[in-house]
């Protein structure tokens, strides 16, 4: 938030991140001067300004589902398995750089990245080994997966259904938003239209043979992170999951096919008020454009889902047990919010992967204000606010000024190929971070109230070459152990229906090859041979 | 370095890490400073980054890393640097680094380091000072 000095009136200017004029008071009349006649409504009543369920958290608490996972499957399932003795109910599995990348834990580009930022997984073996004793009924399971998200979607509905689980029947998210990943957090294989492709197949697939599976989780957290305001985060991620839609729509699917099983995962670090604002905006103009856009009638379509609760970029390096603090401010925007899923950011992860106590901590966080607090009793609780009605209306046509703006140059889809959005996110985050220098935007510990006292020791997580080498020898005994033909055949069809013109879902040959256990990199490679890869556009 | 010719840095992002918001917001200073800069992008191999300084001429050869690769990476690009002729070339680097790691870093060459939360004007300022 912005304070410019005014000598005349001897009181601030507020301007809050999205560019919105904050006053020191509102009234009834600033909510009607404000506009959204109609848009705050009922909780689960169209247009879910105030929630997309009726009683919300008083029926039942937003999921906790902490971002796990490092070193190799028999490490993470550990960790999972603490974490849900803790009271977690859910999981948000983070994987190592080559697994997001579509390579093998034995590829030379993999070498000292195996198993580091997440866990590293090969086949299908390694899905077996990560989840076992986990109950895939009641611990919902969200994989943070991209550029191999059909691979290793693949790989969890077949795990599953070897164990048992009727597929159907069975609930969980992948990230698999590959559009932002070209903005920010950069884990692309192939070139943008391909990959828009995947994703379409991956949605449609699941409408056909997982319909409670959310195969995409739309991501405006990522974008916000690499720079862009509250507002065009939302934005961003409405113009990038329209897009998906599209996608899906030109192979013949009905908008209420699909659209029930998108969901969001948002950022939520910033200005409290900003901040719940943002999302109940972002909740009713969801809800608008599937309706008036799509032609969306089952209301389920029109719920914006997310998981928020994260905000890395709020996060400081500086006296990092301050961490802690923003962190529980963060799950109370969250609250305040609505989110169906939170995963809180750890103290220690502007260092490194959060220790058992750091999770414990952000977990804790989470159950004492649903225990305590009373956040969960009574829904949409700053609802009738003055304040956050009026923001709550300013920040939608904010989201909505953005919306137009990017179909007027062409649609997301251009501005993300040739990599405008890139570069205006990425000159607001150095702009951004002159304020922080300046002292114009003021971040606590940073460029006010620093100290020189030492903090409390950090625990680092160590990186075990021990185990990526395990990997690699795991890897090499499946590969010894599988049916070398039934691979072969399987990669086969993998290849042909990639190149085939009359572009078949790619998903059912993704099924056959993963249960031949063909490897994630075996799979990339040969649809990398027909897609190419990603070029990032020049320059910044 | 001959006069009226600008420093010239190749920013680079190595190994797999996506985390690029850092090494752009460096790269907009140091223009701002009047440095050129040759921003490489993602997934840079320990050879392509030799490779593009040498034919760059770089004076200043920075690397950005935060995904917890930086050790094993200077490792493989210290001899290709040397081989390349760039052995005394300013050699720097930023991103998430811990403490323990800096005496390693600057060890193996990289007499600038520079974990997250380092400000801008200090990594403009050591490399006017440090260059060669």
């Amino acid at each position: 938030m912005k304070h410019v000095d005014s000598s005349k009136s001897r009181s601030r200017t507020v301007i809050n991140e999205s560019g919105i004029e904050i006053k020191p008071l509102y009234a009834a009349a600033d909510v009607a001067a404000s506009g959204g006649d109609g848009m705050i409504g009922l909780p689960g009543q169209y247009p879910f300004t105030r929630g997309i369920h009726s009683l919300m958290y008083r029926k039942q608490p937003w999921t906790m589902r902490q971002y796990t996972g490092f070193g190799n499957p028999t490490d993470t399932n550990k960790r999972f398995h603490y974490l849900i003795a803790n009271g977690q109910t859910g999981l948000n599995v983070a994987f190592d750089l080559p697994t997001q990348c579509g390579m093998d834990s034995d590829d030379p580009q993999a070498e000292g990245e195996v198993g580091r930022v997440g866990m590293a997984v090969d086949t299908l073996r390694d899905f077996e080994i990560a989840f076992d004793g986990v109950d895939l009924e009641r611990i919902t399971v969200s994989l943070t997966i991209n550029g191999a998200a059909a691979i290793l979607i693949a790989m969890y509905l077949a795990m599953a259904e070897k164990r048992g689980y009727d597929i159907s029947k069975l609930r969980g998210t992948a990230q698999n938003d590959i559009l932002k990943e070209f903005i920010g957090r950069g884990t692309w294989v192939y070139p943008v239209e391909p990959s828009i492709r995947l994703v379409g197949d991956t949605i449609e697939y699941c409408a056909q043979h997982a319909p409670k599976y959310s195969p995409v989780s739309v991501c405006g957290y990522h974008i916000r992170e690499s720079g862009a305001d509250p507002a065009q985060e939302i934005a961003y991620a409405f113009c990038i999951a329209k897009a998906y839609a599209d996608d899906v729509i030109r192979r013949g699917l009905a908008i209420d096919e699909f659209a029930g099983r998108l969901s969001f995962n948002f950022n939520c670090f910033g200005n409290i008020f900003e901040q719940v604002a943002k999302f109940r905006a972002g909740r009713s103009l969801w809800a608008k454009i599937m309706k008036d856009q799509y032609g969306a009638t089952e209301p389920g379509s029109m719920w914006m889902r997310m998981i928020a609760g994260g905000g890395g970029g709020g996060l400081t390096f500086e006296q990092p047990e301050m961490n802690i603090v923003r962190g529980a401010y963060y799950a109370l925007i969250c609250a305040l919010a609505g989110t169906q899923t939170m995963a809180l950011c750890c103290y220690d992860e502007a260092y490194t992967i959060p220790s058992e106590y750091a999770q414990r901590i952000s977990l804790r966080t989470m159950q004492l204000l649903i225990e305590e607090m009373g956040l969960a009793d009574t829904v949409d609780p700053l609802g009738g606010s003055y304040y956050v009605e009026t923001l709550t209306n300013q920040m939608r046509s904010r989201m909505e000024t953005i919306m137009t703006e990017v179909e007027a140059q062409g649609g997301i889809v251009t501005l993300v190929s040739d990599g405008s959005i890139q570069a205006g996110v990425s000159r607001q985050a150095y702009e951004h971070q002159r304020e922080i220098e300046e002292g114009t935007f003021r971040k606590v510990g940073v460029n006010c109230y620093r100290t020189d006292e030492k903090t409390p020791e950090m625990e680092f997580h160590p990186y075990k070459g021990e185990d990526a080498r395990a990997q690699v020898q795991a890897l090499g005994r499946v590969r010894a152990e599988r049916d070398a033909v039934r691979v072969q055949q399987a990669l086969a069809r993998v290849q042909s229906d990639a190149r085939s013109t009359a572009r078949p879902n790619l998903m059912p040959a993704i099924m056959e090859a993963v249960k031949a256990y063909a490897s994630v990199g075996e799979i990339t490679g040969v649809l990398v041979g027909v897609f190419g890869r990603y070029r990032e556009p020049r320059g910044l | 370095m001959s006069a009226g010719r600008k420093i010239k840095v190749v920013l680079a992002k190595p190994g797999l890490d996506g985390h690029d918001q850092g090494a752009k917001v460096v790269a907009r200073a140091l223009m701002d400073a009047g440095f050129e800069v040759i921003y490489t992008g993602l997934r840079q191999t320990p050879e392509a980054i030799a490779r593009l300084a040498r034919e760059e001429n770089a004076d200043v050869i920075a690397l950005s890393s935060m995904a917890g690769s930086h050790l094993p990476i200077c490792r493989k690009l210290k001899p290709l640097l040397e081989q390349a002729g760039l052995g005394d070339k300013l050699w720097i680097i930023g991103g998430n680094l811990p403490a323990q790691d800096h005496t390693a870093l600057r060890a193996l060459g990289f007499k600038g380091v520079f974990p997250s939360s380092s400000r801008l004007e200090d990594i403009v300022h050591f490399i006017r000072t440090n260059l060669p």
